[in-house]
This record gives C-alpha cells, sequence and structure tokens, in this order.
C-alpha cells in the first residue's frame, strides 16, 4: 500500500525532507518506522515518538490503510 | 470558541476584545512570552515548527474539553509558528466566565493541554552559537555496544 509520511523537527532533519510518498508493506506505525529507520538512517528513538495517522493520535499498533497519512510526533515543545 | 496558529505577531487586544460578554463576570487571559534563558543557558531566539492541520483541530478540541469541564462562557486561544525573538508572546489563551474560579481553572488547563498535546516544536538558538530542539536530548536510540 501506499502511504503519505510527513517529517517535523528532528526528525524532519534526518529525513533532509518534509514529506515522502512510501510504497510499504508494513501494517502498523512500529513496522513503517522500522522500515524508515533502514532507509534514512535515522537515530531517533522509537520509544520517544507519538504517532498521527489522518491528524489523530493512534497507538503504534494501529492497522494503517491505503493512503493514510502518517506522522511521527517527537516530543513536542509548545507554549 | 477559536483557536489559531498564527505566522504574525499575535493581536492580544483585539482577542481580548473579542471575548467581551454581558454574561461575562469574569475573564482570565495568560501569555507565554518567549525568555531569554532555559535549562542554565542563555536563548538568542527561537522557532516554532507546527503541524498546523492536527494543532488546529487538537486546539479545538482542548477548548472544547475546557468549556464542558468548568462551564465556562467561551474561549479563544493562539500560538506562533515561526521565528520568535524574546519577549514575543508566543501562546496566549483567553476565557470568559461569568465567575472568576472557573475562568482561572480553564484558563490554566488550556494552557497546560496546549503544552502537552500540540504537535509543535521549538528550536532554540543559544547566544553561544548551538542551538536544540527542546524535550528532545534524550530522543536518540541507544547505541548498543556489542
Amino acid at each position: 500500500m501506499k502511504l503519505t509520511v510527513r517529517y517535523f523537527a528532528m526528525l524532519r532533519e534526518q529525513v533532509g525532507a518534509s514529506q515522502e510518498e512510501v510504497e510499504t508493506t508494513a501494517k502498523t506505525p512500529a513496522e513503517l518506522f522500522e522500515e524508515l529507520v533502514q532507509a534514512h538512517g535515522l537515530t531517533i528513538d522509537l520509544k520517544a515518538l507519538k504517532v498521527a495517522v489522518n491528524e489523530d493520535f493512534v497507538p503504534m499498533e494501529h492497522a494503517l490503510s491505503d493512503g493514510d497519512a502518517v506522522v511521527f510526533i517527537p516530543p513536542v515543545a509548545g507554549g | 470558541m477559536v483557536f489559531e496558529v498564527l505566522d504574525k505577531p499575535i493581536d492580544e487586544k483585539s482577542m481580548r476584545t473579542a471575548l467581551n460578554n454581558p454574561s461575562a463576570g469574569a475573564v482570565v487571559t495568560f501569555e507565554g512570552c518567549v525568555r531569554d534563558h532555559n535549562e542554565g543557558r542563555q536563548v538568542q531566539s527561537l522557532e516554532y515548527e507546527v503541524y498546523v492541520e492536527m494543532a488546529e483541530k487538537e486546539g479545538v478540541r482542548i477548548l472544547e474539553e475546557a468549556r464542558e469541564r468548568f462551564g465556562v462562557l467561551d474561549l479563544r486561544a493562539a500560538h506562533r509558528m515561526g521565528p520568535l525573538e524574546i519577549g514575543d508572546i508566543a501562546v496566549w489563551v483567553g476565557v470568559a466566565s461569568a465567575h472568576r474560579a472557573e475562568a482561572f481553572d480553564a484558563c490554566r488547563y488550556v494552557i497546560d493541554a496546549l503544552k502537552h498535546r500540540l504537535p509543535i516544536w521549538k528550536k532554540e538558538q543559544y547566544t553561544d552559537g548551538s542551538s536544540e530542539w527542546v524535550n528532545c536530548q534524550r530522543c536518540q536510540a541507544e547505541v548498543h555496544s556489542p
């Protein structure tokens, strides 16, 4: 399936892009993240991240669907 | 109820005016400003990066939660994105209610929830030339020795 992955903050800097289309067999955000670690040499720990699918926070074991917009959320620092 | 992510200065006077309400006996507002120091380091400037679509959705959700929970009349909040200087208003929250106690409580609830839940990241530039993503000092995966 095909997903849109957007990157922010430290992840955007590590990937060197703010968005990409990903063709994947990953069933969950956790599996997808492992693929992205391999593809981009990410050094950020999955345990430090949350994930949003289509603009809502979901668990790392959430079932992904074709066309989903996935965003891994590094620790936030608003305010 | 309005929550906005702004790439221009927050106009706190017009945000306050928008809360005028004949039933409100109390209006509590909060301004969060850019500080010249953080955790012992001298801050030169900072930049907020925002996942705008989600921040707007989550921001409105937080205001709705506060209205239900504290029974206040109206709430408004805004958060900046992009580069900011020392003293700039980074976040603004205003609550109008019949009485003061629930206005203070709702305002505190909103600012705490905005800080914890909005997908917003802050990169601080320090006077020594270095920079860092705040709260992400321990994000790196541990390197396991063989």
